[in-house]
């Protein structure tokens, strides 16, 4: 960057299109690479030693594996407890997206929509849900969901989890709606649509953006979530898979070439996701911030 | 969180005008079925625990029958008086010290590295961003194998040398600076793509007449580029407070808070001595003080810094 001097220069660096100094594009892909190499080292090497002996990571743990143990994956592959884990995450983070979307769309509409007293103060209400994390109230929490019955169920996860999501989805959808054009309004209700028409027949399928970005934002936030299942599942055979992985550990402590292939399987969905959806779910997760 | 204000001043009075000359035909319907499962488990979920959280801190209970031992704001004073909560509230503020001055510099030099026209951009865009979509635990997992003393990375490259690793994770005067570099692995990538969405949105005529002007690239960057830049400097500050007071899942794989509580966090903190020992009264009162420490944090920090924004 020091080199970009001279004006030209400068006009040439910064602005699209044309092509950089030589100087400048080695600085720039030395930097870049560097840093790559220090995000993806550690998952490489995850991956890769999940196909070692424990022996060989003793001093080998950067390199290829001399001998392919597929025996670390293959076992895991065939045991009941990873299916399970990523079929309770599955279902937890399944009723979490539809629940936290009927409900905040829902709201959402009525808030953007519909004027009635005290509406802003109802927004207000569930904006407060935005000031703190779960954690803060874990422990009355934990006792509502004992008190009703739902310890160690899949509920008493997804509806503390469905509740906390709340207010910034509901956020986003009524922000959504309120820009829809209200040409749209006046011509359905001109035609005698209600507003329970209007919502089904056009607020909801010209929000599909919306729908996207709240999915995602409550879905990965779901799949990846500990705290909760930790407080309210106590039977392993409900677990989510980062519940699972930690109870793996704590199985196989040392084993380190076996939890390294467990973590390996158990982030290879999200991998996967990410990259056949990349556009969607880096919008996504940023959306929620940005606007 | 920092949505709030956003939202509260952007409400369009126009659209609202157009509105009121329809009729009010067909409202309380759709009022009464649509808002009332939201605020239902709103409120039973969120709202009333904690409500119920400020009770039952002025309370020793172990979570069975109803609370009745009363003992005023002791809870509070045990708080204050655990070396292990002076940890996690230094440890905090480590983590927004270290975010303000490491990751968000970092963050913003690899946004303006990504957002030049070069060969792979998109490609070191979604690298940098894979470790914020991976899960806190199993980043936390990772990262344990990497700091392993025996069979971890840094043994290896410590015995390349001919040297007995460490274990970093298990001393305390290291553990904690070991987790510090974790965070910044895992949560950069967010904020560099905050800082590529407000690159974007700059408007290139400024740098282009910067150009023209004559301004060097550290000038057009320190005299343009960054003042312009300002609001998402504030909005990125502000998530790295918020995400520093809600850190738990990364902690518990890594350290679990030890050696000695010298890496727990407020959430861990509320964790060890409140969950784990069941004391409902002890861990609402630290709630409480979590919960006035976001509230405060958040408000004081909107009021200061992004009243404009």
């Amino acid at each position: 960057m020091t080199d970009t001097a001279e004006p030209i220069d400068a006009a040439t660096a910064n602005s699209g299109g044309r092509s950089l100094r030589f100087g400048t594009k080695a600085y720039l892909y030395a930097s870049l690479l560097i840093v790559a190499a220090i995000i993806i080292i550690p998952l490489i090497t995850t991956a890769l030693g999940g196909f070692k002996t424990l022996g060989e990571l003793r001093g080998n743990a950067f390199g290829l594996p001399s001998t392919w143990m597929w025996s670390n994956y293959g076992d895991i592959l065939m045991s009941h407890r990873y299916w399970l884990q990523m079929g309770n995450s599955l279902l937890i983070a399944g009723l979490t997206v539809f629940l936290v979307l009927a409900l905040s769309a829902m709201a959402a509409f009525v808030f953007a929509h519909v004027r009635f007293f005290g509406s802003q103060f109802l927004l207000n209400y569930f904006l407060i849900g935005l000031m703190f994390p779960a954690a803060t109230a874990i422990l009355p929490l934990f006792i509502r969901i004992r008190d009703l019955g739902l310890l160690d169920t899949y509920w008493g996860v997804v509806l503390p989890q469905v509740a906390f999501g709340l207010g910034m989805s509901i956020l986003l959808f009524r922000n959504y709606f309120r820009g829809l054009p209200s040409e749209l309004f006046d011509a359905a209700f001109v035609d005698g649509a209600g507003y329970f028409r209007f919502f089904w027949h056009i607020a909801l399928p010209l929000s599909r953006p919306i729908i996207a970005t709240v999915g995602i934002i409550s879905f990965v936030g779901s799949w990846n979530s500990y705290i909760l299942p930790l407080i309210m599942l106590n039977t392993e055979s409900r677990y989510p898979w980062p519940l699972g992985i930690m109870v793996y550990r704590g199985e196989f402590s040392t084993d380190w070439q076996l939890i390294l292939a467990f973590i390996t399987l158990t982030i290879t969905p999200t991998i996967v996701v990410f990259f056949a959806a990349q556009k969607h779910i880096i919008a996504g997760l940023t959306a929620g911030a940005v606007k | 969180m920092s949505q709030i204000a956003p939202a509260l001043e952007a409400a369009p009075t126009a659209v609202l005008h157009t509105r009121r000359r329809r009729g009010v035909r067909g409202k309380w319907p759709i009022i009464v079925l649509f808002l009332p499962p939201a605020l239902v488990l709103f409120t039973l979920f969120v709202i009333l625990p904690m409500g119920e959280a400020a009770w039952y801190s002025f309370y020793n209970w172990n979570g069975y029958g109803l609370p009745t031992e009363w003992i005023g704001f002791k809870n509070y004073e045990l708080i204050f008086k655990q070396s292990a909560f002076r940890n996690a509230l230094i440890n905090n503020g480590l983590i927004i010290v270290v975010s303000i001055c490491v990751q968000i510099p970092l963050a913003l030099w690899l946004a303006t590295m990504v957002t030049k026209s070069i060969k792979g951009a998109v490609v070191f865009r979604l690298i940098f961003f894979l470790p914020y979509v991976l899960a806190d635990v199993a980043a936390g997992m990772i990262w344990r194998f990497v700091y392993d003393g025996e069979f971890g990375l840094v043994a290896n490259i410590y015995e390349f040398f001919g040297q007995n690793a460490p274990f970093w994770l298990a001393d305390k005067n290291v553990a904690f600076s070991a987790v510090l570099g974790v965070i910044v692995w895992k949560y950069f990538g967010f904020h560099m793509m905050l800082f590529i969405a407000g690159l974007q949105a700059i408007d290139k005529s400024v740098l282009e007449a910067a150009d023209i002007d004559g301004a060097t690239g550290w000038q057009k960057f320190f005299k343009v580029t960054l003042p312009l830049l300002g609001s998402t400097v504030r909005l990125s500050v502000f998530f790295a407070v918020v995400g520093s007071l809600q850190l738990f899942d990364m902690i518990m794989p890594l350290t679990g808070g030890g050696p000695s509580n010298s890496t727990q966090t407020l959430v861990t903190f509320l964790y060890s001595f409140g969950v784990m020992r069941m004391q409902v009264g002890f861990g609402s009162a630290v709630g409480v003080v979590l919960f006035v420490i976001c509230v405060t944090l958040a408000f004081s920090y909107k009021r200061i810094f992004m009243r404009n924004d």
